[in-house]
């Protein structure tokens, strides 16, 4: 017992570093229930920063660093992770997990650290008034599951009223996100709602699907992440439910999700947060990052929706550690200036075409209050053998979310006895 | 050599019967309690009280519950995730409702709540043993789970389903949420910890310990030196819940803050705590002590070597994880079932004797 800790003193210590650079951790998961998700958004991540750093010379002229550690999707190895690396001069953390991100909202918010949930996490965080550093754009949950509605609006004539939509989602926190949001929208658009709930890791779903196949709902909106999406699609296959109808969230709609059952899964549709297809920025990661041997992973995932979605994020970080250099004057930015660089952000077409990622997504700008984004996503649809993006970025029904959001924010400011920022702007 | 029992003289019964009857370990018992009493609050930082000694503590806690059930009483146990997460719902119950409530009697409910649950699914002990009532005791596993996540009323009809620990002094000094400082929570911990093994020790010791012991050795043969097994068995139950729903509480309230049911309570936990015995001792305080210690440090040992120093992949060093923790578990079963703690017993019998070997 005395010679191990000894021993892991050394090691904290020998770990420690004394340059100077921009710390990026990225609290990943290639091992465990989830990691077919976890590979290539982790991979996309590392992989920008790395280009940054080679093609750049880091960001504003200091070196970016990227310190990985694995989660396996676990809140405890989480914390171990967050405190680990907290220490050396981590500028903002991406969790991806909902279970980790409620682990460091406060834990962060209390040592002066930005969280970046981009598309997951506390739905209610986009409520900068509460949440000093917390940011969840460019949209969250709530606005998926408004988005989706909206197209099936849309499809429909604007009428959905009889209609039936069966919710499929995975048992858990992340799951139950927008049961609330689609209640509502059910109250006011007329469809009628079921709740199917399925456990992690989701291999389970006999009983749902059976239910599916005696009760064919119009629509099934899936929720789900890692395993679950792959035998969902499978067992959709199997009763021969129509795949068009069959719609899931940004986080059901990878490659890894369809391509096992291929053909027989064209016409499944996802939403999106981000643009595919054949972005310059792919060509430069090639050549300075995967040909010169240092990809994070094996360079195979370049490009498929995962890794591009990890690359997003780790641009808008990027993005927003320059903003927080310009507005401070300073290039060896600390957690608290890149907080300011965060709220600040603002994000264009003209800049993400001079990125080399032309409209990879919505346009926004975050402010003291909004820390969500315009909360705008895309529809995206497997061929049989691509993900080809549907429609244009559609908008979630605001007169919906931003009461909910006030509710939650507030409640949660309740118990927590926190003051409301912002309130001079 | 310092280990010997050469000169140690007990001139009372009391002095004979005591806990640790050489004085080298007594004198490395009151040692540990200075040090973890009187030097570690005051070095303890985020890092270590959050990624190395609340885990600690804490698991110690739920496996000395499960070492009083499986390891004394011979009642294999895969509920203990389960029996756990009744412990943390209540505090968070019992937090919401009772906000003047302090933190003591908050997390010693707890433990009574997850008693009274625990002999519940305990009552089919009496008919079914072994493997099949490992299986009952799965079917509480998943079926408290299931209750967690299904009935809002748990959660107070939040959103996500998570529960979130407020923030709860004592003394003035912030136990729970993210204000609280490492050390707070540490002695927290700290004295759980020392007073349930205490009192867990001295149990086991005493009359009831020895009725656990005799059910576990031969229950036939128990019944008839007159052991009554339904009492037996059931206070092992109530008791081994007890403190498997006090580390649950505290896993939520002092260490996690935020819950999430299937992913913090499930079967892996169940798990965890069983080769935590396993590893560490079945039917020994030591045992339960350094089994939790052996687990939670392991991952991050590992991590510091394979990744931090050899600049391993991180994927690799978890799967290692997997390989190293499956291998000792065969490891231990088939070459020392009595684990680390029968390893430390058999090394201070040949201290003893040393140089001597005979």
């Amino acid at each position: 017992m005395k010679t191990l800790m000894t021993m892991v003193a050394a090691g904290t210590m020998a770990a420690s570093p004394a340059l100077a650079d921009l710390v990026f951790p990225d609290l990943s998961y290639r091992t465990g229930a989830y990691a077919a998700g976890g590979i290539p958004f982790s991979d996309g991540y590392q992989d920008y920063f790395t280009l940054l750093n080679e093609r750049d010379d880091g960001i504003g002229g200091v070196m970016t660093r990227v310190i990985e550690c694995e989660t396996a999707y676990n809140t405890e190895r989480g914390v171990e992770c967050y405190e680990s690396t907290k220490g050396e001069g981590a500028l903002v953390y991406q969790p991806l997990s909902t279970g980790i991100t409620y682990q460091l909202i406060p834990r962060a918010t209390a040592d002066g650290i930005p969280l970046h949930t981009m598309g997951y996490g506390r739905t209610s965080a986009a409520n900068g008034e509460v949440f000093s550093h917390v940011f969840n754009y460019p949209a969250n949950y709530w606005d998926a599951a408004s988005v989706i509605i909206n197209n099936l609006l849309e499809e429909n004539d604007g009428d959905l009223s009889g209609q039936t939509i069966t919710l499929l989602y995975h048992n858990s926190a992340y799951g139950r996100e927008p049961i609330r949001t689609l209640e509502i929208l059910s109250e006011q658009h007329g469809f009628e709602l079921t709740q199917l709930a399925v456990d992690h890791p989701g291999q389970e779903q006999g009983n749902q699907w059976l239910s599916i196949r005696r009760e064919r709902p119009d629509y099934v909106i899936m929720w789900g992440w890692g395993v679950m999406n792959q035998v969902a699609i499978q067992e959709a296959i199997n009763i021969r439910y129509p795949m068009e109808n069959f719609i899931g969230n940004w986080w059901a709609g990878a490659d890894h999700d369809v391509e096992q059952a291929g053909e027989a899964a064209a016409g499944y549709r996802a939403l999106n947060m981000n643009t595919l297809g054949d972005m310059p920025i792919f060509a430069e990661i090639q050549e300075h990052v995967i040909d010169a041997g240092l990809a994070a992973g094996d360079g195979t995932n370049l490009g498929n929706v995962l890794y591009t979605r990890g690359m997003y994020a780790a641009m808008l970080a990027a993005e927003a550690a320059r903003t927080a250099q310009d507005i401070h004057g300073v290039a060896d930015i600390d957690a608290s200036m890149m907080r300011d660089g965060m709220e600040a952000l603002e994000m264009t077409n003209t800049r993400m075409e001079e990125l080399g990622m032309p409209m990879i997504g919505p346009e926004f700008s975050v402010s003291c209050a909004d820390h969500g984004g315009s909360g705008m996503a895309t529809l995206q649809q497997w061929n049989g053998s691509e993900w080809v993006t549907l429609t244009d970025f559609v908008a979630p029904d605001d007169s919906v979310i931003t009461p909910l959001v006030m509710e939650d924010s507030a409640q949660y400011a309740e118990e927590n006895n926190i003051t409301l920022r912002c309130q001079d702007s | 050599m310092f280990y010997r029992e050469a000169g140690d003289f007990k001139t009372s019964y009391t002095a004979d019967n005591q806990t640790f009857p050489i004085k080298f370990d007594r004198w490395g018992y009151y040692l540990a309690l200075i040090v973890g009493l009187g030097v570690v609050p005051f070095l303890v930082n985020d890092y270590w009280a959050n990624a190395i000694l609340l885990p600690f503590l804490i698991y110690a806690i739920a496996a000395i519950g499960l070492n009083i059930l499986t390891g004394y009483c011979g009642q294999v146990s895969l509920g203990t995730g389960g029996f756990m997460a009744v412990g943390a719902y209540t505090s968070y119950k019992l937090m919401t409702a009772f906000p003047w409530m302090d933190m003591v009697t908050v997390t010693l409910l707890s433990g009574v709540m997850t008693a009274i649950v625990g002999v519940m699914f305990g009552l089919p002990s009496l008919r079914i043993k072994g493997f099949y009532l490992a299986v009952a005791t799965l079917a509480a596993q998943f079926f408290l789970v299931w209750v967690f996540n299904k009935v809002p009323w748990f959660y107070n009809y939040s959103a996500s389903g998570q529960i979130n620990a407020p923030e709860r002094f004592m003394f003035g000094q912030p136990v729970t949420g993210p204000n609280a400082e490492a050390w707070v929570n540490y002695v927290f911990c700290f004295l759980f910890l020392f007073v349930l093994a205490w009192v867990a020790r001295n149990l086991t010791r005493g009359s009831l310990g020895r009725q656990w012991m005799a059910i576990r050795d031969m229950d036939i043969a128990a019944e008839i030196i007159g052991v009554n097994p339904l009492r037996a068995k059931l206070s092992a139950f109530a008791v081994s819940s007890f403190y498997v729903g006090i580390s649950g509480a505290l896993l939520f309230t002092v260490y996690l803050g935020a819950v999430e049911v299937g992913e913090a309570y499930g079967i892996q936990k169940s798990f965890l705590v069983l080769f935590m015995i396993i590893i560490g001792g079945l039917g020994s305080m030591f045992g339960s002590f350094a089994g939790a210690a052996f687990m939670v440090l392991l991952p991050v040992v590992l991590k510091l070597l394979l990744v931090d120093t050899l600049g391993f992949d991180t994927a690799i060093s978890a799967h290692f994880q997997f390989v190293i923790v499956g291998g000792l578990i065969m490891f231990f079963l088939i070459v020392e079932p009595h684990g680390l703690a029968r390893l430390w017993a058999l090394m201070k019998e040949k201290l003893r004797l040393w140089p001597f070997p005979h």
